[in-house]
């Protein structure tokens, strides 16, 4: 089957979305202890849930049927499971809290690209309303990344020089 | 109105009624030990209050080397001779028989009484050991809002520079971290804008989440003078209880807890649809006012009230009497500080001012208060999460400033992420990675949220946990070396009150037996471990009060909190406002008189945080938004809060404070007077709740959350339905299980409270818990 364009790139993003809840699902749920990390993971999942339903409709006038509900929560994959289980002791948590912040980077990163990917293609096709809706929804994948960002940069230090001594 | 129901006293004395732009009458309030007059004080020595944020200026009676009594100063600008309740009983608790007055170490499970080489050998020890071990990231200090600025300067400059840890905040972060952050989002650094004298000229004040009558009652004595005086201003009131302040207001607003930003937003939807707004204070002075606009756009009273559970025509009248106002003074407290989105609300508040253009003219502004007595040193001299003198963890310049006073290596200063705040530490220490812990002369086994965590954390062997305290705490009892401190009218420093104001507070009378003062103690702990700068010379050159104050100053130097004109001599006298230097030489009474913000990129202290998550503005972005410095207008969007009444905890729990008490009581419960006052827990129900729950006013009931449950006397009181409110200072060393609950009957507020904070300021959210209550049994 050959995809339009624009039917590529709604999918690209609609998929990034539904990724970014699943990690920050993941997180509120796994690091219940991380008082921050847990409340702020659920708050920011909103964010990406809103997006879903916008992108959803705004993908209904082209004929692109998308789900305006997130995805269940699906299976984990967690290679570093085994590596920071390796870590032993009670450091492992720190180190756990590290990989899935740089996982939520990734994901939200890849998002963002594929908002500017949409919003590349509403602009040459004049698509306002699409367009519109990329610039009301880009900016929070933007501030997700921006979190993870910050997080990993304050907790990282004493993470990891936990594992050190 | 509860207070002073206990007591036949009129708690805010006689008036003095004043009119507006004239100067507040003075009043002489004076209490001496019975059977001493005046003429029988041998000497007065100058002081102010050290029980509550509002720093108001005394003279502290001594006779027979004791204290004997305290005079308020009826020159002083903050309290023009008044003093509260605390204020005038307190000080009987200094010579209390259960004072420390000698070092203890923990040997077999026991504290015993030690001499300070054996106590400080230890300390010094075991920090030793972990710096090779573990490095400096295991060290950790937890300090208070209750020390002098000599003293947090010391702490400061030992940890940061000597220690070089990240790990230094104090329990101005459960109080007054949300004031810093607002002040630093909108105007780049942290600072009080407006003064107390602004109460003098206002027509509207408009207090959010602000108690003030118990919390700075000297304060509510000026705005009651001014509200019995000719052309009385109008007050607007946000709180979920009806205070005496919201007694006395033209419109009192009681927003169901955690919706402070809707309620905000829409003020300020409202006060732009009305076009209330000085568009050109706002052009020239600000950034972000289209963003502020669209984000509030849809912020109608009708879909605030829906969200708040208040009427909309009370918000739209709300903000009429604020976008009317000639001359607005708002102000701000835990009741924001300490719920959900504080810092966004906060920034809210700030917002309003700053639209209507009313800033650095008398009458105008807004007072981000503090709760504890110095916590404005705290945050000045970096002991609070922060760089000294507002300096900005992110900015190189200031981090080769503060590299160059201490003469060590920028390197050893860490820079490499904001510095730790409190409740992060805890983690740490929970997680094994914090393994040294200082707490000096606060009591976290009570006020910090989920007591249970805290006691567990706290009395983990493998932490070693230092406290210096005045008496015997939950804390101490669960520490491996105690260090007696001496107290107020023992020894000699500044503090800086909320308005700005610094104070000197003299030493009157001697500590008891071997008790040192907090600065002793810190110059002891550097010297042992011989910190030196990178010339080999000591680190902490300094050796006394004046000394570490003159550290102090000159590391103040240039910045918005410039101490550099201030002496002793000079305070001796009066307190005066900083900044003070050459350009100031008599202080400052208003901040930003001509929109002159610390806020260009080069001069912040911070380039702000985004207000729902928390994550730190990259410099880059900071200097394309506000190249020139100007005030940013931040907005942020509501989201729900994080534990909300389920069927199984179905009210809201609220904490906070009474007159009577400060803090953990330390003091307060050693004064009989005030005891008597306040002498156990209560928990303040609405009577519709109480007669569905069968309740009765003086019935036991328990207070139970997810968390922990306490027992406590009910008080049916005008508080918001659905919501209970627990004073939080009672702990448990006064009853006969003095380090925690027994058998699972609690006493401290905190044994509820959730450990969730602002993302933005860090500071715990002790208003907004889901709690249950169930009676026990009729009172006695």
């Amino acid at each position: 089957m050959t995809r339009t364009g624009l039917e590529y790139a709604l999918h690209r993003v609609h998929h990034g979305e539904n990724e970014v809840v699943q990690q920050l699902t993941r997180m509120a749920d796994r690091h219940q202890q991380e008082a921050e990390v847990h409340h702020v993971a659920t708050d920011l999942k909103g964010w990406s849930a809103i997006n879903i339903a916008r992108l959803a409709d705004a993908a209904e006038s082209y004929d692109v049927s998308l789900s305006r509900e997130p995805d269940r929560p699906g299976v984990i994959r967690h290679a570093v499971e085994s590596l920071v289980s390796a870590a032993g002791d009670g450091r492992a948590p720190a180190l756990v809290l590290l990989e899935d912040l740089r996982d939520l980077y990734l994901v939200a990163s890849e998002t963002s690209l594929a908002w500017e990917m949409l919003a590349q293609h509403a602009q040459a096709r004049r698509e306002t309303d699409l367009l519109q809706v990329t610039s009301d929804c880009h900016p929070q994948t933007l501030r997700q990344i921006r979190w993870a960002n910050g997080m990993i940069k304050t907790l990282s230090p004493q993470a990891l020089a936990a594992l050190d001594t | 109105m509860r207070v002073g129901d206990s007591r036949n006293e009129p708690l805010w004395g006689e008036r003095t009624p004043y009119g507006p732009g004239t100067e507040w009458p003075a009043r002489v309030d004076m209490r001496l030990a019975d059977g001493v007059a005046e003429e029988d004080v041998e000497h007065w020595v100058a002081s102010a209050s050290l029980l509550h944020s509002n720093g108001d200026a005394m003279d502290i009676a001594v006779r027979d080397g004791q204290i004997a009594g305290v005079r308020g100063r009826a020159n002083d600008r903050v309290n023009r001779g008044r003093l509260d309740i605390k204020d005038l009983y307190a000080w009987s608790a200094i010579s209390s028989a259960d004072r420390l007055t000698e070092p203890l170490i923990r040997v077999d499970g026991q504290l015993q009484p030690t001499d300070w080489d054996t106590a400080m050998d230890a300390v010094v020890q075991r920090c030793r050991e972990l710096l090779d071990s573990s490095g400096p990231g295991s060290v950790g200090f937890y300090t208070s809002g209750q020390l002098f600025a000599e003293e947090y300067y010391t702490l400061t400059t030992i940890a940061r520079a000597g220690i070089g840890t990240a790990h230094l905040d104090g329990n101005t972060r459960l109080c007054t971290a949300t004031a810093g952050e607002a002040l630093k989002e909108t105007f780049g650094s942290d600072g009080q804008p407006a003064s107390y004298t602004d109460v003098d000229s206002a027509d509207v004040i408009a207090l959010f989440g602000h108690n003030v009558a118990e919390t700075q009652p000297v304060l509510w004595m000026r705005m009651l003078d001014r509200l019995d005086g000719p052309e009385p201003p109008q007050l607007v009131v946000v709180d979920p209880r009806r205070t005496p302040v919201a007694t006395r207001a033209t419109v009192h607003l009681d927003p169901r807890p955690g919706t402070n930003l809707p309620l905000m937003n829409a003020l300020l939807h409202e006060v732009i649809e009305h076009d209330w707004v000085d568009k050109d204070y706002i052009d020239a002075h600000t950034v972000g006012f289209d963003e502020l606009c669209k984000q509030v756009a849809s912020c109608t009273p009708k879909w605030a009230a829906e969200i708040c559970g208040i009427a909309p025509e009370d918000i739209s009248r709300a903000a009429e009497v604020i976008g009317s106002a000639d001359r607005l003074l708002a102000t701000v407290l835990q009741g924001f500080y300490q719920s959900h989105q504080a810092t966004a609300a906060a920034v809210q508040v700030n917002n309003l001012v700053v639209l209507r253009g009313m800033l650095g003219k008398p009458g105008c502004g807004v007072l981000q208060m503090n709760g504890q007595p110095t916590a404005e040193n705290t945050r000045e001299c970096g002991a609070d999460g922060d760089l000294p003198g507002f300096r900005n963890w992110e900015n190189s310049e200031h981090i080769a400033e503060l590299a160059k006073l201490w003469n060590v290596d920028p390197l050893q200063i860490p820079h490499y992420g904001p510095p730790t705040h409190a409740m992060q530490m805890f983690r740490y220490a929970e997680q094994g990675s914090i393994k040294f812990l200082w707490i000096s002369a606060t009591n976290p086994a009570v006020s910090l949220p989920d007591l249970r965590r805290i006691r567990s954390i706290l009395g983990n062997e493998k932490l070693f946990v230092v406290a210096q305290d005045i008496y015997r705490t939950e804390t101490t009892e669960l520490a491996d070396v105690v260090l007696p401190g001496a107290t107020w009218g023992e020894k000699t420093g500044i503090f800086t009150n909320a308005d700005r104001t610094v104070h000197l507070s003299e030493k009157a009378v001697e500590p008891p037996g071997a008790a040192r003062s907090d600065l002793d103690i810190f110059l002891d702990f550097a010297a042992r471990m011989q910190f030196a700068d990178k010339d080999g010379n000591p680190l902490v050159w300094w050796h006394d009060p004046p000394t570490a104050f003159e550290a102090w100053q000159r590391c103040s130097a240039g910045r918005p909190c410039d101490y550099t004109g201030l002496s002793y001599e000079m305070l001796r006298e009066r307190g005066v406002q900083w900044p003070c230097n050459e350009e100031n030489p008599d202080g400052t009474e208003r901040l930003y008189v001509s929109g002159n913000f610390s806020a260009s990129p080069d001069e912040c202290e911070s380039y702000g945080r985004d207000l729902v998550t928390g994550a730190p503005v990259e410099e880059t972005e900071y200097r394309a938004l506000n190249p020139d410095g100007k005030a940013v207008l931040k907005a942020a969007t509501y989201l729900p809060p994080h534990e909300e009444p389920s069927d199984e905890y179905p009210m809201h729990l609220n904490t906070g404070r009474t007159i009577y008490h400060f803090h953990t009581r330390t003091k307060t419960a050693r004064t009989p007077e005030l005891n008597a006052a306040a002498p156990d827990v209560w928990v303040e129900v609405n009577a519709a709740d109480a007669e569905f729950l069968d309740i009765a006013e003086g019935d036991f009931v328990d207070v139970v959350s997810p968390r922990g449950r306490i027992r406590a006397t009910a008080r049916i009181a005008e508080v918001r339905r659905g919501t209970v409110f627990v004073p939080f200072h009672y702990g448990y060393w006064d009853t006969d299980h003095p380090t925690g609950p027994h058998d699972d009957e609690g006493r401290a507020a905190n044994e509820m409270t959730i450990t969730d904070w602002d993302p933005v300021s860090k500071q715990p959210l002790f208003k907004l818990s889901a709690a249950r209550i169930e009676r026990v049994e009729a009172g006695r």
